[in-house]
């Protein structure tokens, strides 16, 4: 009896680890956090799922006057991803050079009030992009569009008729300018973290500023412009508002000229319109097509973390 | 190849702060040249304008003439980027490129050049400066792993076979040891000797003994007072230095009673 109870305390003191209740709270509230993230995620998608599954046997009027589901998802997923993809080809080039600007070449106090301008962009609601987009933009662009078609309407992007501004064009055009802040200022953060050491070795060794940031900067910021990249693709993939007020629609298009007036919708955008009318199954079919957005955009982040992971390894 | 460079009243900025003042030396080619000093005296600072790399720091600028092999490095439409190329330079800090390999890494200078070349070429010129780095025989059988996978010591003398695989004038060198175990620090004292019968090399140092051992004329750095700028206060072979030099602050630096 009374060995056990000198063992006792004794084993106590070396197995239990001192327990602090500060550490034990935080530890506590960020598992929380984690684990709260994981819940909503899950719960979306789980939504998505059980309301999205009886539209897969929907067809005829319900399915929007398609014979099944396929084909009436099939032109919005390839309408989101055309309009994505051009917003990324404007947005990207454009960004990393105002990065670029901002972090390496322009002198502190214009690059500083650069930056601001940039962010301010994203402090714009996107009604208010719809709203420039569908009455300044469109009418503004659309002699350019004329011009295409009149002189490169040979290419199958422009092969018109350019009667309106308000095309897949003008809405990735927005696109772009909405994604262009986060691509900017993430490329930025990570250009102005390139350690001094290595861009004084390449300068060393006779490096133009350019030769530099293609020596340095670049390999160093590589899988981080990614990741910006993937979040502005993220934003132009789920965008609604301005695509819905920009794009004139043609039911069920798929086509990749990018300037006629019949243009393929995207998902955000198509729910958006069709949902205040919706009812009964149509309701499902349009979850349906929320459930594919949500997987589309999981894919491409994924692979997007792919490939940053992968550029990561041969470094 | 070697080249010998005069500095005269050298004045060196940042900004509107005067850090350097009124420096007069001249550097011997094929020789090895320390500068020593206490920190903040501006030894690098130094050591940076002979190679225009301290004007990479915003509002840094210089005045005065650093002149070599008669070729004046701040006459007007002087292209800091040419001098670089002939005036190599290794850091404090051991700084391969992350994403190259030991391969890609020695080449790096030669690849600025933008002149296409043969593999066998390339083969023989990292060949080249990696024996001249004392670096071959640990590295050639993998030459594709990258830079960073390599010991500090081992990554010092990279940086060493990256800054000759391009045949520069002249070496500086700002503390390249300081990061270094003992026996790395020995190698690269053993290879700074070999180099000098190629290179003028320029090498600023915290450790006396190592200037004693490795150098032929040393330069001594201090601050005139606090809140005043450097200034060389001797410079002379590095014998005469640590045995009779000509000021008693120089003297009193040396023998550790500094004051």
């Amino acid at each position: 009896m009374s060995t056990t109870t000198k063992r006792e305390p004794q084993t106590e003191a070396v197995a239990g680890p001192v327990q602090r209740r500060g550490d034990v709270v935080f530890a506590g509230l960020a598992k929380g956090a984690g684990v709260l993230i994981m819940v909503a995620l899950a719960g979306v998608g789980l939504f998505l799922l059980i309301e999205g599954a009886p539209a897969i046997t929907a067809s005829g009027d319900q399915a929007y006057g398609n014979d099944n589901i396929v084909l009436f998802v099939w032109p919005l997923l390839f309408g989101t991803l055309l309009a994505s993809v051009i917003a990324l080809l404007l947005a990207v080039p454009l960004a990393l050079g105002v990065a670029l600007v901002i972090s390496h070449y322009a002198p502190r106090r214009i690059a500083k009030s650069l930056g601001y301008v940039i962010d301010l962009l994203a402090a714009i609601p996107s009604v208010v992009y719809g709203l420039w987009g569908a009455f300044v933009l469109a009418p503004a662009i659309l002699p350019s569009y004329q011009w295409l078609a009149g002189h490169l309407g040979w290419l199958p992007f422009f092969e018109g008729p350019a009667t309106t501004g308000r095309t897949i064009l003008t809405a990735s055009i927005v696109l772009a300018i909405m994604i262009l802040p986060i691509v900017t200022a993430i490329s930025r953060e990570v250009f102005a973290q390139t350690p001094r050491m290595h861009e004084e070795a390449a300068l060393a060794l006779g490096a133009t500023r350019w030769e530099m940031v293609r020596m340095t900067v670049f390999p160093y910021s590589r899988s981080g412009v990614i990741s910006g990249i993937m979040l502005g693709l993220g934003r132009a993939l789920g965008e609604t508002m301005a695509v819905a007020m920009v794009l004139s629609v043609g039911i069920g298009v798929v086509t990749v000229n990018l300037i006629s007036p019949q243009n393929p919708s995207t998902i955000a955008a198509n729910i958006a319109l069709n949902f205040g009318n919706a009812s009964g199954t149509k309701i499902n079919v349009l979850v349906f097509s929320g459930l594919v957005l949500f997987v589309i955009s999981f894919a491409v982040n994924f692979f997007g973390r792919w490939i940053a992971a992968r550029g990561q390894v041969k470094g | 190849m070697a080249k010998s460079i005069d500095v005269s009243d050298l004045d060196i900025y940042y900004g509107d702060f005067l850090a350097v003042q009124g420096v007069n030396m001249t550097i011997k080619a094929r020789s090895v040249t320390a500068f020593i000093g206490p920190s903040g005296c501006g030894k690098s600072t130094v050591l940076r304008s002979l190679n225009r790399m301290h004007e990479v720091i915003p509002g840094a600028r210089v005045e005065g003439k650093v002149v070599v092999d008669g070729q004046s490095l701040y006459g007007a439409g002087v292209d800091p980027v040419a001098v670089r190329r002939q005036i190599g330079m290794v850091f404090q800090r051991p700084n391969p490129f992350p994403t190259m390999s030991i391969y890609d890494n020695v080449l790096a200078g030669n690849k600025l050049n933008a002149k296409r070349m043969k593999k066998s070429e390339a083969d023989s010129i990292v060949e080249r400066s990696l024996k001249g780095a004392n670096l071959w025989n640990e590295v050639k059988d993998r030459l594709n792993k990258p830079g960073m996978s390599l010991s500090g010591g081992q990554q010092q003398r990279l940086c060493i076979a990256r800054a000759i695989a391009v045949e520069p004038q002249v070496l500086l060198m700002d503390e390249p040891c300081s990061a270094l175990d003992p026996i790395s620090t020995a190698a690269i004292e053993d290879l700074i000797h070999e180099l000098k019968s190629d290179y003028t090399i320029v090498i600023v140092t915290h450790n006396m003994q190592q200037a004693a051992r490795v150098s032929d004329d040393t330069g001594f750095f201090n601050l005139k007072a606090t809140g005043e700028p450097g200034h060389l206060v001797e410079f002379n072979p590095t014998s005469k230095m640590f045995t009779q030099p000509d000021e008693e602050s120089t003297e009193a630096y040396i023998s550790g009673r500094f004051g």
